[in-house]
């Protein structure tokens, strides 16, 4: 049994029909990749699978259990944790604040504390700066903040909507590490991804979306050297 | 340097169109009533005029000279030019052709203020623009010195402004003792403040503020090395001063200023409850003024012993003031989360509509033919007795004499809470409650929670938080704070009418919020102070009050936004915004998207 399965969900937004019939899977320890166009349906799909939107048909199931009884906010406490699109940061909070937050559904002061310690060491800039206010840091450490305050509520999943968005190319490397990193110390990751290249670059399986279908799964470096994603995403001719 | 020309011909044009404005709209000659200085030709009405001249020169000083003292002389004093020279010619045109018909306010009283009394218009009229001009050249003078003389010449303008407008009330105060009389008579002459006590005031309030701006710093660090008994010593005694202070007040001040300060703090009991809505939760209420009517409907139609009332009935015995308080808390506080259930997926703006719609609702409801013989209708329901205390004689004759004069600061002889200054200390302990869950709940987790959603709605929920609960919370609880206070409010005017509950009670409280300082305590209860009591005190003008409330609001907004007690999370976002470090290029993201 998968960590977190999606079966054959539908979801609509009004009379729109967003996704239709999307079923994929997540193991254990993995990072399974999202790549798609714009309005593929990328983002629907990880709101689907968090709560904020509901599907008339199909489930999703996190360790065997189903979510779609659960309102939103109590799916985080069932561990899945989502960054969402745009970072989303509270811009007149202090870093400190926004980590605080981001354990909100814990009351594990203690633990709190030294998984806060572990995320400044993943991010050393948010040391340095935990008590700016979250609005004034640079896009990249509004993402790095974004990503370590989903780490917070210790989930079992992490859900990454478009990390790189908006992001230098520079720093979307190191943004990309972190997730590798995050990973590696044994967080499983969902990571929705336009940037194609890099993000089956760092992913163990990916899943090729198109119009509210997936059209193609497969492993990473399969789907790197597959003809038409090279074609569509990676810009190969 | 180039000078921006422009800008100062902009700033003198706005302070003679500012001039002519307060003229036209009778203003001028309304205030004149009031004198600032006894015995000099400065009177209220005059000292609008120059307070603009002073407040624009100061701006044209500050926006164009950058400091620069020649540059600051030189525009401060053109632009004093532009503004005399308009005022003049609105003399000119008053004193030669009859525009009356249109401005009815363009009188020869008019005329004789803006020249001085002088015979000759001549002369007058060089007054009136040599005056403007010597207050524009003032401002920029003002403007440009050294941070800590400025400070201290505004306070001292200020408090002379403030305490010869407000005259003839300190007067009254200060004759109540006869320690403070002999002060009143320094202080004041006949029509405002006495020269000598006008040069008193202004070195004294120079002289405090320069203090508290350069001892600030050094007694706050001397009372951080006291040892911590001592230093729990001094916050103790602080406590036991400022409580005395707070009970001695209505007995010092009297009815008139007591019953203001009754009113300020029904506001601010409002206020603190629509800071939780607004200042922490982020949801804007419009319709604030409901859940005052609720309560205050709750407590009459509970204790009236008019035909609307219970009595004859059986729980008749059990209705009165003390019973009725918790039942309206609670009604208010159901309204609250029952308007709370619709607007639970609406945001900003379309909250707002459907809240001032909700109010509006409450008010037509009350008003209409289908509830009168519930609610009275238009009459309202009168005959609400005050609240009453049993066996306060029985008491009193067990007290020593000392104590019974103490006891008689709460409650009259009779038994009866119906003087302004025993309503005082029903509303005083009310605030303090309120106060202190409101302060409670804010640092709370429930608070997080609020300012979270503030923040970011989809955020705050991916976090985990629960929207729906958090959101009919902020709704309940402000809602009981304002119930309360409207229970209060209905038990103290003894009569509760619809038209007492009108939209201009809640816009009220939406700008004492904003303009105390969004989400912060001690910013309503200043807002509160500002927007209710200052007005109050300035009864006889009060067909500009709402001019001059409006004109506070703008300038409020457009010179500190973050209110006069701003909340610490406001205060930071305004400092960051000053310093901010420049992010390298490329990294650049809009903020908080």
């Amino acid at each position: 049994m998968a960590l977190l399965e999606v079966d054959n969900v539908h979801s609509y937004y009004g009379n729109i029909h967003a996704l239709k019939g999307i079923s994929l899977t997540v193991e254990k320890g993995e990072i399974v990749t999202l790549i798609g166009a714009n309005g593929a349906g990328k983002s629907t799909t990880l709101k689907t699978i968090s709560g904020i939107v509901r599907p008339r048909l199909g489930s999703v199931r996190l360790a065997g259990e189903d979510l779609s009884a659960f309102p939103a906010h109590e799916i985080v406490g069932k561990g899945l944790s989502q960054v969402p699109e745009g970072r989303g940061v509270f811009a007149r909070l202090t870093v400190m604040e926004n980590l605080e937050m981001g354990a909100y559904i814990r009351d594990d002061a203690k633990q709190i504390a030294t998984d806060i310690e572990r995320v400044f060491n993943i991010f050393p800039r948010l040391k340095e700066r935990q008590k700016q206010v979250a609005g004034t840091l640079s896009g990249g450490e509004q993402q790095m903040l974004a990503m370590g305050r989903a780490m917070l509520a210790r989930p079992k999943v992490l859900l990454l909507d478009e990390p790189s968005m908006g992001l230098a190319p520079i720093l979307v490397e190191g943004i990309f590490d972190t997730i590798q990193a995050i990973n590696e110390e044994g967080t499983t990751v969902l990571l929705v991804e336009q940037n194609a290249l890099m993000a089956l670059q760092i992913a163990h399986r990916g899943y090729v979306i198109q119009t509210g279908e997936i059209v193609l799964q497969d492993d990473a470096k399969a789907l790197q050297k597959n003809e038409m994603v090279q074609k569509a995403y990676l810009g190969v001719d | 340097m180039t000078l921006n020309w422009k800008q100062v011909g902009q700033y003198g044009f706005i302070m003679g169109i500012a001039v002519w404005y307060v003229s036209l709209v009778g203003m001028v000659e309304t205030f004149d009533s009031r004198g600032i200085i006894d015995g000099t030709m400065l009177t209220l009405g005059r000292a609008l005029l120059l307070t603009i001249g002073l407040g624009m020169g100061y701006v044209t000083a500050w926006k164009v000279a950058k400091g620069n003292w020649a540059t600051g002389l030189i525009t401060s004093l053109i632009s004093g030019i532009i503004g005399g020279v308009m005022a003049a010619l609105l003399v000119i045109i008053i004193d030669t052709t009859n525009i009356r018909a249109m401005f009815v306010n363009a009188s020869p009283a008019l005329v004789e203020i803006l020249t001085f009394d002088q015979e000759s218009l001549a002369v007058g009229l060089m007054m009136l623009a040599g005056s403007l001009i010597a207050c524009s050249v003032a401002g920029g003078v003002i403007a440009l010195l050294p941070h800590l003389i400025r400070r201290a010449v505004i306070s001292g303008l200020l408090a002379v402004l403030l305490m010869g407008m407000l005259g003839e009330l300190l007067t009254v105060v200060l004759n109540r003792f006869d320690l403070t009389e002999a002060l009143a008579d320094f202080l004041y002459g006949r029509n405002g403040l006495s020269v000598i006590g006008a040069i008193s005031v202004f070195i004294f309030f120079a002289a405090v503020s320069t203090l508290w701006a350069t001892q600030k710093e050094k007694m706050q660090s001397g009372v951080e090395n006291l040892p911590a008994t001592q230093r729990r010593a001094l916050s103790w005694g602080l406590i036991v001063v400022s409580v005395l202070f707070l009970i001695l007040l209505p007995q010092a001040v009297g009815p008139y200023i007591s019953q203001i300060l009754v009113l300020v703090g029904l506001y601010a009991m409002m206020g603190l409850g629509l800071n939780i809505e607004i200042g922490l939760a982020g949801l804007l209420d419009l319709g604030f003024v409901g859940f005052f009517a609720i309560g205050a409907y709750t407590v009459a139609l509970m204790t009236t012993t008019g035909e609307l009332g219970v009595s004859g009935t059986a729980i008749a015995d059990y209705s009165n003031f003390w019973v009725a308080i918790p039942i309206a808390v609670a009604v208010s506080a159901f309204a609250g989360v029952f308007l709370g259930i619709p607007v639970l997926r609406m945001r900003g703006d379309y909250l707002a509509i459907v809240t001032l719609g909700f109010a509006e609702i409450i008010r037509i409801l009350v008003l209409s033919d289908f509830l009168r013989p519930i609610l009275g209708g238009a009459q309202g329901v009168l005959n609400i007795p005050k609240p009453a205390v049993a066996y306060v004689n029985q008491i009193a004759n067990q007290l020593p004499f000392y104590f019974q004069s103490v006891l008689f600061f709460f409650v009259s002889t009779d038994g009866r809470i119906k003087d302004p200054a025993h309503f005082y200390y029903i509303i005083l302990i009310g605030c303090t409650l309120i106060g202190f869950v409101a302060y409670r709940l804010q640092y709370a987790r429930i608070g997080r929670n609020w300012m979270a959603i503030r923040e970011d709605e989809d955020v705050a929920e991916a976090m985990g938080i629960n929207l729906i609960a958090s959101k009919l919370l902020a709704f309940g609880i402000g809602a009981a704070f304002a119930g309360l206070s409207g229970a209060i409010f209905a038990a103290q005017v003894g009569s509760v009418f619809p038209h007492s509950f009108g939209l201009i009670v809640s816009i009220n409280v939406v700008s004492l919020v904003i303009i105390g300082g969004s989400g912060s305590i001690p910013g309503v209860i200043v807002g509160s102070l500002v927007l209710v009591g200052l007005p109050e005190l300035l009864r006889e003008f009060a067909e500009y009050r709402l001019l001059i409330y409006g004109a506070l609001l703008i300038v409020m907004m457009l010179v500190r936004p973050e209110g006069l007690w701003p909340s610490d999370t406001v205060r930071r976002e305004m400092q960051s915004d000053e310093d901010v470090e420049p992010v390298p290029v490329g990294q650049t993201v809009p903020r908080s998207v």
